[in-house]
């Protein structure tokens, strides 16, 4: 689903990724681990289009499209969703609003009709519902006075209702306490299927015994430095990451 | 040097200019060589106003004419009234000059839907109002400016608050060639309170003035002020603000708030926001913030799929959004609520 080859990007300027090369294949959860400054976050917003990130080499396409190419809405309209590390704050757009309205422009961009308010109250409710968030928060300005918890909880709210085909998680687990950890793995685990990918970037194997990936990756001084099954995240934590910095 | 001694003398050497102080951003004299021709006599506009058929009345000034009952906004004590005033410029190129009194009994409540509407281009207007509120009355004024684009027009309204007495506020303006509408305060403290806030959307070459000063001249009042504003192409907004605490005005609660969005490098925002305090104890607080859309925001709208108008539009929509949601009269909240998409009514 998602190809990643030879990607060579810099922020400013200062070269961040340096050659990277990944396969994510529809219905497999891929971990991208590494320390901290690695490109962890900079792989996710090369891939959604973020202005400043400029890619100098390299490929990275979806379902075979060009994902470079496009606009951020084009490719979030062909499925690209990204949770990020820090949501931001809509001050005066209640998140019902927000999500509506995302939702009505991703449709409008593949030639679907507008969601019904009805359609779109009675799915809102369900989702919130297996999130364990309070319908009212729906109401209040997105994400305005939310705790850290929230906010993640909210991203993966907006994630389950927009329904991506391809899902970056960055650094989701960051800001959670165990019960919200669990809440917000149940939402992800929710959306997986043959037809859906996952990118799931953290810094700690913590939130891997609840999304369990099927591949992990290191990530170290911008490109890939291992890769290996679950077993690796745990080798990780015990070890540490000393040991690729020092390759890289 | 007032634009209304000008149309009355036929005088240009009597207009505002840069030489006052309270006028340097919004220069008359140097804008208008010669005054128009004094405008017509001309019929009640055929069509409804921006604010339709909400309340009980209607007094339409016509090119500077009063047609219909200027008493309905003398109300005795205790009344309570919904009224439309339209302040209407028919004839282009010509100038005209109006002034009314409003006076509030005690414990009345006026709500004002004030507008003023352009239906001609390059008119010369300007408006005085006299307002005067007894004790516990309440006035909640709603105006919404919807000038032509290449007139000059000018409101100025005078307003003395009796003990307990509200003023709430709310202008809405897209400018014009060159607009001003000012707000002069007499705050008599006294449990006596104030809102007083406006939102601007200005394009093109249009031009925005909002001043106010408010006077605080004795102990126990309060002013909250917010306003919001958009000015994008080659467009210029003015945000004066003074708010005086005078000497005895103790226990003054005032607050300002000025925030303005600019969308384009050739744009511009002038404020001046003004706490003058003579007295002890007082709590006192401006904010003045001006600056472009939050391209963070912006990005993570993108990123759910909004194309970038769409994420422009609902960002700039809210944040003057937050003025709107301030008028307390809800019937008229909701009609003017697609003024913040777009300085129109629906």
């Amino acid at each position: 689903m998602l190809s990643i080859n030879n990607l060579h990007a810099r922020v400013a300027e200062a070269e961040i990724l340096k050659g990277l090369t990944l396969d994510l294949p529809a219905g497999e959860v891929h971990a991208i681990m590494g320390p901290n400054g690695a490109g962890k976050s900079t792989l996710s917003y090369v891939l959604t289009g973020r202005q400043g990130y400029e890619v100098t080499e390299g490929t990275a396409t979806l379902d075979g499209e060009d994902l470079l190419a496009l606009e951020p809405d084009e490719r979030a309209a062909r499925g690209l969703f990204l949770s990020f590390q820090y949501p931001l704050e809509i001050p005066g757009v209640p998140a019902m609003t927000f999500i509506r309205t995302a939702m009505n422009a991703q449709r409008k961009a593949r030639g679907e009709a507008e969601v019904s308010a009805p359609e779109f109250l009675k799915r809102a409710r369900e989702v919130a519902g297996q999130l364990k968030i309070d319908f009212d928060m729906l109401k209040r300005p997105l994400n305005v006075g939310f705790s850290g918890g929230e906010k993640k909880r909210m991203e993966i709210f907006q994630m389950a209702m927009l329904s991506p085909r391809l899902l970056i998680l960055d650094e989701t687990d960051s800001g959670l306490d165990i019960d919200a950890l669990k809440i917000v793995a149940d939402g992800v685990n929710a959306l997986r299927s043959p037809d859906r990918a996952m990118l799931v970037i953290t810094h700690y194997q913590r939130l891997l015994d609840y999304i369990r990936p099927d591949k992990v990756h290191v990530l170290a001084a911008g490109r890939i430095a291992a890769s290996g099954g679950p077993e690796l995240a745990h080798e990780l934590e015990r070890e540490g990451y000393d040991k690729y910095a020092r390759a890289a | 040097m007032t634009l209304a001694a000008a149309l009355r003398d036929r005088d240009v050497a009597q207009l505002p200019s840069r030489r006052d102080e309270d006028w340097r951003w919004t220069d008359l004299r140097a804008l208008i060589r010669e005054l128009p021709a004094p405008s017509p006599t001309a019929a009640a506009p055929a069509k409804p106003g921006p604010f339709g058929d909400l309340g009980e009345a209607e007094i339409a000034v016509v090119n500077g004419r009063v047609l219909g009952d200027a008493g309905l906004l003398r109300l005795a004590p205790g009344e309570t009234r919904t009224l439309r005033l339209r302040f209407v410029s028919a004839t282009a190129e010509t100038a005209h000059g109006a002034s009314l009194s409003i006076s509030l009994g005690a414990g009345a409540r006026l709500t004002l839907l004030e507008s003023y509407e352009g239906l001609a281009a390059g008119y010369l207007a300007d408006a005085n109002l006299a307002v005067d509120l007894a004790e516990d009355a309440v006035l909640e004024r709603i105006i919404l400016a919807q000038d032509d684009e290449d007139a000059v027009s000018v409101s100025t309204a005078t307003v003395d608050l009796a003990p307990r007495a509200r003023l709430a506020q709310t202008t809405l303006t897209t400018g014009a060639k060159r607009q001003r509408l000012e707000t002069r305060v007499t705050h008599p403290g006294q449990d006596a309170a104030v809102r007083m806030d406006g939102a601007y959307r200005v394009r093109g070459r249009g031009h925005a003035d909002l001043t106010s000063a408010v006077n605080h001249a004795g102990a126990d009042g309060t002013t909250d002020q917010l306003i919001k504003g958009v000015v994008d192409d080659q467009a210029r907004a003015v945000f004066q603000g003074r708010i005086t605490v005078s000497p005895g005005a103790d226990r003054t609660d005032a607050r300002m708030g000025h925030h303005a969005l600019v969308l384009s490098d050739r744009a511009e925002v002038d404020a001046k926001p003004e706490l003058l305090i003579f007295a002890d104890d007082v709590a006192c607080a401006h904010g003045n913030t001006v600056g472009a859309l939050d391209e963070d925001a912006l990005f993570y709208a993108r990123q759910r799929g909004m194309p970038e108008d769409v994420a422009r539009a609902m960002l700039t929509e809210a944040f003057i959004g937050e003025v709107i949601d301030r008028i307390e009269t809800e019937a008229v909240r909701e009609r003017l609520r697609s003024w913040a998409q777009d300085g129109r009514i629906a």
